[in-house]
């Protein structure tokens, strides 16, 4: 799996999570010590709740890492283990190399201030203060120079579009405008790091969209490393390199969407993945099959057809020497060019076909299949043939996977 | 069934403090005396006249509603008419000083019971237990260790003031919302300025509202502090039950629900309105309002 090795410009790394809560620590982690099967068991006789359990993964810079699960899989406690707003119980966390848990009290405020920024939920803005002063929390935090403070400010409000709200107070927006200025808050620290606790799921879906842009828009312009708790997993597809899937406190799959779709790792995974648009999150790549048949130029006609027949197939790509497609010969035009005696396959071929990238999603393709004689073909960047997406293929991975039933 | 000796033992203690350290509370009953003696002066010093102009200008900054001063003049003239002027600011006095102490101690207390599980657990039933004492059982250790006169009263009346402060600072900054200390502290914000910047300031309608609570003690307890000595309404309606002075005793009474109900608008006016703070700005926004929307609705969508 992608999530479980250190990869090049790691900015988070977290081994061996665990929050157990309603217990004092080190009694917790003695019950820990308990082999797998029984420590939840265990902590729960002793009075405590295992709520994150053996957690780990690392998030490189720039890429939005989503962490997915029903309500109560623990994703808040992992989500708030990173700055520190939960203590671990046991585990290790590392922040651009440095180790979490050895910062002292004040370089750790220092790394919420100016690194590690957050989006609530429910926005958590100051009811008693602008939406700029809100806006301006951070900086003013740090004792910035008021001047440069509200104009850092006036700026993140631009970029999330509530300039002219800048005087209003929190209880006079809307849902999706109250979340704007969270947004803005953590823009105005420049922190490189976000971690958003369900930062949309307070808002209406059409809201939740115009957000989810926003924040895909926002990232584009300056690459922040962004960890995102949602328990929706469209939303989690829609905007997420990728996906940590938890329940009950443990990973279950950490993967990209497409994996995860393409390949669920169990019955709890599947259950989510039945309500996702699959033709936009499968692509080309989840259907690609080796080609049954091809031919290269220079091939003789007879020799090709009689290839065909083997396979009863209509038509069959051509080949160059690189293996570049240069079009596709039919049975009835390799049977003509036979009778004719004498002419080459290159007189047989015709463009009939449809090419596609592998990460092609299957939406903008399915309708294609089946409208030529031979397969959608996959091809790379230069046009060499990779693999055929057969009709049955992309239907096949486009029907849900069933529903297995829990007992 | 054992005999437990409570009694003897809370008068044994009583008698030990004020053998070990009656010195010290020689010291504080002098500066007590001192500070209901300075409020009174100030209370006393201009004519009536005008300070009933100064108090309905604060019923005015309070809450900004005609009413309440038209109230304040009024009920005050009808005070001074009654002759009980003197006797009303003396018991002015009083409050106000039970209630600043009363509010300094209670309110740190509220914070720190907020923010300690264990404290709380340890303050709440000695709280219970200071609301339910009855109220005269307060002024005889406080006459024992102060003697007769003002300061018993203050010091009574202060023990019995607390307990709502505490509580309601309490309530109050329990009360504020978890996850906007969580952001506070997610930017980076110490203790201390989590607590200035977003539990007081939160908790103020709460913290107002035990304001209001320690005022209205206060004046309650007042009057039986009458019974001790101490100069005010208090005395002026002991007098007259003692003597059947039905009239007398009317006006007295009359006088300390006038002081109640200004005290109690007073305080809860200011409460109420840093709740609402902004709401001239947003009258003055409306207008202008629903075009504004409609802009950030239009750049959402071009996003
Ligand atoms: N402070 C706490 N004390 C005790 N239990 C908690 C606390 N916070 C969360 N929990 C429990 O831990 C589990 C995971 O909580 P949380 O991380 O908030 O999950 P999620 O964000 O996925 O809904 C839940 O069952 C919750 O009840
Ligand atoms: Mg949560």
């Amino acid at each position: 799996m992608t999530g479980e090795s250190p990869r090049e410009g790691t900015v988070i790394e977290a081994k061996g999570l665990t929050k157990v809560y309603g217990m004092p620590r080190d009694k917790a982690v003695s019950a820990l010590r308990q082999a797998d099967e029984r420590r939840r068991d265990a902590i729960r006789e002793a009075g405590g709740f295992l709520a994150v359990d053996d957690v780990g993964f690392s998030v490189s810079a720039g890429e939005i890492f989503v962490i997915m699960g029903l309500s109560g899989s623990g994703k808040s406690t992992v989500l708030r283990m990173l700055n520190r707003l939960v203590e671990p119980t046991s585990g290790s966390l590392r922040i651009d190399g440095a180790d979490l848990a050895a910062l002292p009290q004040d370089e750790l405020r220092r790394l919420r201030n100016r690194k590690i920024n957050m989006v609530f939920q429910h926005f958590a803005l100051l009811p008693h203060r602008t939406v700029r002063e809100n806006a301006a929390y951070g900086l003013k935090v740090r004792q910035t120079p008021v001047k440069e403070r509200m104009e850092r400010a006036d700026w993140a409000l631009r970029r999330v579009g509530l300039e002219q709200w800048a005087d209003s107070y929190p209880h006079e927006l809307s849902g999706g405008m109250k979340q704007r200025v969270g947004l803005a808050r953590a823009l105005a620290t420049d922190a490189e790091i976000l971690l958003m606790d369900e930062p949309f799921s307070a808002l209406d879906p059409l809201i939740r969209r115009d957000m989810q842009e926003l924040l895909l828009q926002l990232q584009s312009e300056d690459r922040r490393t962004i960890v995102f708790v949602t328990h929706d997993l469209n939303e989690a597809m829609r905007i997420g390199d990728r996906i940590m899937v938890m329940r009950d406190g443990r990973v279950v799959q950490c993967a990209t969407a497409n994996e995860i779709v393409s390949a669920p790792a169990d019955d709890y995974v599947t259950e989510f993945v039945a309500d996702v648009d699959r033709s936009r999150v499968l692509t080309a790549g989840n259907v690609l099959r080796p080609p049954l048949v091809t031919a290269r130029c220079g091939e003789s006609p007879a020799e090709v057809l009689n290839r065909l027949e083997n396979v009863e197939m209509n038509g069959i790509f051509v080949l160059d020497e690189a293996g570049r497609i240069l079009g596709v010969a039919t049975d009835e035009a390799l049977a003509g060019a036979l009778r004719d005696g004498g002419a080459t396959i290159e007189s047989c071929l015709a463009g009939d076909y449809h090419a596609v990238s592998p990460d092609t999603p299957i939406v903008e393709f399915c309708d294609m299949a089946g409208r030529h004689t031979v397969p959608i073909a996959v091809v790379d960047a230069d046009r060499r043939l990779l693999g055929v997406a057969p009709r049955a293929a992309i239907l096949a991975a486009l029907a849900a996977p069933k529903k297995v039933r829990h007992a | 069934m054992p005999e437990l000796p409570i009694g003897e033992a809370v008068e044994k203690f009583t008698q030990f403090l004020q053998d070990h350290l009656g010195g010290a509370f020689d010291v504080f009953a002098a500066v007590l005396m001192k500070l209901v003696g300075a409020v009174y002066t100030v209370l006393v010093a201009p004519h009536p006249l005008l300070l009933i102009a100064v108090f309905a200008a604060l019923a005015w900054l309070a809450g900004r509603r005609v009413p309440l001063v038209v109230f304040t003049v009024l009920a005050f003239l009808l005070v001074a008419s009654m002759r009980l002027w003197v006797q009303t600011m003396q018991t002015l006095a009083v409050v106000l000083v039970a209630a600043v102490i009363a509010v300094a101690i209670g309110v740190p207390l509220g914070v720190w019971a907020a923010r300690s599980s264990r404290v709380s657990m340890v303050i709440r039933p000695v709280l219970d237990f200071m609301q339910t004492l009855p109220v005269f059982v307060y002024l005889i250790p406080a006459v024992f260790l102060f003697g007769i006169g003002v300061v018993p009263g203050v010091v009574a009346t202060t023990a019995f003031a607390v307990p709502p402060a505490v509580r309601l600072t309490q309530l109050g900054i329990r009360q504020v919302d978890a996850e906007v200390v969580e952001a506070a502290v997610a930017f980076g914000s110490r203790p201390w300025q989590v607590l200035r910047e977003v539990q007081l300031p939160l908790a103020l309608p709460s913290i107002m509202a035990g304001i209001n609570q320690v005022i209205m003690m206060a004046l309650s307890m007042v009057v039986i502090a009458g019974m001790v000595g101490a100069q005010g309404l208090g005395s002026v309606v002991v007098q007259s039950v003692t003597q059947l002075d039905i009239g007398k005793g009317f006006e007295g009474g009359l006088a300390v629900v006038i002081l109640a109900i200004y005290l109690d608008r007073l305080t809860s006016a200011a409460g109420a309105r840093d709740l609402t703070r902004g709401r001239a700005r947003r009258r003055a926004a409306r207008s202008d309002a629903p075009a504004r929307h409609d802009r950030v609705r239009e750049s959402v969508t071009t996003a």
